[in-house]
């Protein structure tokens, strides 16, 4: 269900075809950089309710979907 | 010295999204001033602005591009695709021989009063990250140089008004000493925000008029103050060298760039107008034709028309009557970064077309502006040399001068 969210939330942001996006796909492949980065964080805390710190360990979706479950 | 061609243009403006579409209304005098429709004007008697109309940044640009920009920025990128097209270089240019000349007055205040927004209602933490490198006023140059690969020389000069006009004659100069083959100059603006509204009027700068057919009303005596407007002009300036070696369409050449400062007050001119005289003077060096098209300023305030026609007649005293005058702004708003490009390009235009665009609306001559002002529809006018002259706050006078090419 984190997965399909953040997969979706991306997708919109990105303008990128939401089937596209798998666990494995990094946020590099879909062409983010470190301010990306930052300003997912940031959607993620209002999409979610929980607080992700930068980290250089998040670098798959899945890596993010991890993040926020541990978070909740 | 090396010679400065123009090759290529592009713009984005309240009558026209393409510089076909813009130079087209320009000599028809269509008038790009409406009611403000960007923001609820409330109860501010300040209602009319000159808003880009039916502008899509997705037919050039992706998606991504435009909403990581502000727009400002977007304008920029816009219209220097368009020039570069135009100007057929890509592909013809080392990297490392093109170069970005392209200023803001103000950079992206959207942008700036979007975050400040957000500080004070959900704090600092919530800050964008894109926040500082999509606002900083040299961020538009920097994204065209990385769009186009442009490895030369890269700035954005900053005069107020007088900007993207700084910007050509730098980036001629920068060429005449062989700084670089290409370089593409212009200005890009997007202010028309309440913040911006409320600052301008409140500096007595803004046309208080609800008659968008008699608010910006350059060299009439009815003006009251400028009608803001937006948008982005950028002009390829080549070294005419390389530009005839590769079979470019040489559009102009640029003969003289003239820049001085009153040094005189934050916004008023110097009401002697000698500096922006002296600046005319030097774009003239010795060109002095007959048939010459001067395109003002013409801000539509009350200081600005005067001094700008006192200066002319300093300059070229009892013959200043015979030159072909005409504020576009009359149409456009004002620009105000982006101005001096988008009438570079009129001046430009009215050298190949043989016409001189209008300055619409004048209906009321002012006893004190007594030149000829091309007043409501465009003339035939075989020019032979058109100046383009831009004003900033801080007393920025700055000076073009186009010929033909040859």
């Amino acid at each position: 269900m984190i997965f399909e969210k953040l997969a979706k939330l991306l997708a919109d942001k990105l303008d990128v075809d939401v089937d596209t996006i798998t666990p494995e796909t990094t946020a590099a492949d879909l062409g983010m950089d470190s301010l990306d980065v930052a300003e997912l964080l940031m959607d993620i805390e209002d999409e979610f309710g929980v607080t992700v710190e930068p980290s250089p360990d998040l670098k798959t979706i899945d890596d993010f979907v991890k993040a926020i479950e541990a978070k909740q | 010295m090396k010679r400065v061609v123009i090759t290529g243009m592009g713009a984005v403006t309240p009558i026209g999204c393409s510089v076909q579409e813009y130079t087209d209304a320009l000599f028809a005098g269509k008038n790009g001033v409406g009611r403000i429709t960007r923001f609820d004007v409330g109860d501010s008697k300040y209602t009319l602005a000159a808003e880009l109309k039916g502008f899509d940044p997705l037919a050039r640009l992706d998606k991504s591009l435009v909403r990581k920009n502000d727009p400002y920025t977007v304008y920029a990128l816009y219209a220097a695709d368009e020039a570069m097209e135009s100007s057929g270089i890509a592909g013809k240019i080392e990297p490392e021989e093109l170069g970005v000349y392209i200023g803001s007055g103000i950079g992206g205040m959207d942008t700036f009063c979007h975050e400040q927004t957000t500080l004070l209602k959900d704090g600092a933490r919530r800050v964008a990250p894109q926040f500082i490198p999509k606002m900083i006023s040299n961020i538009a140059a920097a994204n065209v140089a990385i769009r186009h690969n442009a490895h030369g020389p890269c700035m954005g000069h900053v005069t107020a008004c007088a900007t993207s006009s700084t910007a050509i004659g730098e980036g001629y100069r920068a060429i005449m000493c062989g700084a670089a083959k290409a370089i593409l100059c212009g200005g890009a603006e997007a202010t028309i925000n309440p913040l911006a509204v409320a600052g301008f009027a409140n500096c007595m700068a803004l046309s208080a008029s609800d008659d968008p057919n008699a608010a910006s009303l350059p060299f009439d005596a009815r003006r009251g103050g400028f009608i803001m407007g937006e948008g982005a002009a950028v002009l390829m300036l080549e070294e005419y060298e390389h530009a005839v070696n590769r079979g470019a369409n040489i559009l102009a050449e640029i003969v003289g760039y003239g820049t001085t400062c009153d040094a005189h007050h934050v916004t008023a001119p110097d009401p002697t107008a000698k500096d922006v005289a002296r600046a005319i003077r030097i774009a003239l060096s010795d060109e002095q034709p007959e048939k010459i098209y001067y395109n003002a300023h013409g801000t539509g305030t009350k200081l600005n028309d005067l001094t700008e026609t006192t200066a002319l007649k300093l300059v070229f005293g009892e013959d200043a009557k015979k030159l072909h005058v005409s504020s576009t702004k009359s149409m456009t708003g004002h620009m105000l970064g982006a101005a001096g490009a988008v009438e570079a390009i009129a001046a430009i235009t009215a050298l190949n077309r043989g016409m001189v665009p209008p300055t619409i609306n004048l209906e009321v001559p002012d006893p004190e502006c007594d030149l000829d002002y091309t007043p409501k529809a465009a003339v035939k006018a075989d020019i032979e040399l058109a100046l383009s002259a831009s004003l900033g706050f801080g007393g920025h006078n700055v000076c073009l001068a186009f010929r033909r090419a040859k």
